[in-house]
């Protein structure tokens, strides 16, 4: 958390609305702890990370849309379905990540 | 708005443990809780106070409960709630502090220390004004190494709950004000090199500044568990035990 500090900070200074992602549920093993965090600003910025690498393009997205209805959601991604391919992590486990506007 | 991630933020900004609640799922989706630890302490252990809100009272009480419990357990956990209409799912997030050991005195000893400190997850910073001891060659493996006066680097830093301080130099020019400062702050641990015999000048020196005896009783001295050891890495490694021990209470007992 301490290190996306800066760029929170930084992005609401200069009024753009600001999404926090983070990791609720480790299945298996994933690159990242519960806990882990990532922000995304209004115009599709990011810092911090969910799962090294993996999903965080999949996150900037739904992180966007939470913006646009500034309603929180639970987004699950791993290697489950199909489509998951595209957005799974390599290491085959599964994360769960909240994700919500930082308005609180 | 944005009042509680400005107290969340500030909170570990200054390195201090908390916990954010948050519900996951259900109407109450988005509700927020910070939890911190109170300064003053009951009797039975510290208090713990929460802001923010879950939007239910009861859920607030279970929810404050179970971010006591892992904050004392400096770990982040998932847990579901039951309730009437079915499970509450919550995130309580713990920010844990990063520990942090301060050895005062680039003596032999300290070479040992650090590499154990490092192992046990603690950054270390080894102070000593006196260049000859000082050297690069001599701590390359410590995170920091100051070459300045003990007590000028101790006020240069954040001193807590999650940074111990050990005084290894055995000279009272450099360790007596380093535990003056120290023990003017909330840090975790307080340890000072020398027998039983220099302890107790030490202690006359420090009554002398105008230290309080039950100031004075935080210093572990002699310093380390009794291992019995003479060696400087044996003593390094009763110094790091006796840390481990004290910060272990710490998560035990809340305090």
């Amino acid at each position: 958390m301490k290190e996306i500090l800066a760029d929170i900070d930084s992005w609401q200074q200069t009024g753009k609305q600001v999404a926090l992602a983070t990791v609720v549920q480790v299945y298996g093993s994933a690159p990242r702890p519960l806990g882990a965090k990532l922000a995304v600003s209004e115009d599709g910025a990011m810092v911090g990370s969910v799962s090294g690498g993996c999903v965080e393009s999949a996150t900037v997205q739904e992180a966007l849309e939470v913006l646009s209805t500034g309603r929180p959601r639970l987004v699950s991604f791993g290697i489950a379905d199909e489509t998951a391919w595209e957005v799974g992590l390599a290491c085959g486990g599964t994360i769960e990540v909240f994700i919500e506007p930082l308005n609180w | 708005m944005a009042e509680l991630f400005d107290a969340v933020a500030q909170a570990i900004r200054q390195d201090e443990l908390c916990a954010v609640v948050t519900v996951l799922s259900g109407d109450k989706i988005g509700g927020k809780l910070l939890v911190r630890r109170e300064r003053k302490r009951e009797a039975g252990g510290p208090s713990f106070a929460a802001t923010g809100s879950l939007g239910d009272t009861a859920l607030e009480q279970a929810a404050l409960a179970h971010a006591r419990e892992a904050m004392e357990a400096r770990r982040t956990t998932r847990i579901s709630l039951p309730v009437e209409e079915g499970e509450w799912e919550l995130l309580i997030d713990v920010h844990v502090p990063q520990e942090k050991l301060v050895i005062v005195g680039a003596v032999h000893i300290a070479i040992p220390l650090v590499a154990f400190a490092r192992e046990l997850g603690l950054k270390t910073v080894v102070v000593d004004a006196r260049p000859i001891f000082a050297t690069q060659d001599r701590f390359d493996h410590a995170d920091e190494l100051i070459r300045s006066w003990p007590e000028d680097a101790l006020r240069e830093m954040k001193l807590n709950e999650s940074t111990y301080v050990v005084t290894l130099t055995h000279d009272e020019k450099l360790d007596t004000p380093a535990l003056v400062y120290a023990l003017d702050h909330p840090v975790g641990y307080i340890g000072a090199l020398g027998s039983k015999r220099t302890h107790a000048k030490r202690v006359a020196v420090l009554r002398e500044a105008g230290v309080s005896d039950e100031q004075i009783s935080r210093i572990h001295a002699p310093i380390g568990l009794d291992l019995g050891g003479r060696s400087p890495g044996e003593i390094a490694l009763a110094i790091m035990a006796e840390i481990v021990q004290v910060r272990n209470r710490v998560k035990e007992t809340g305090r």
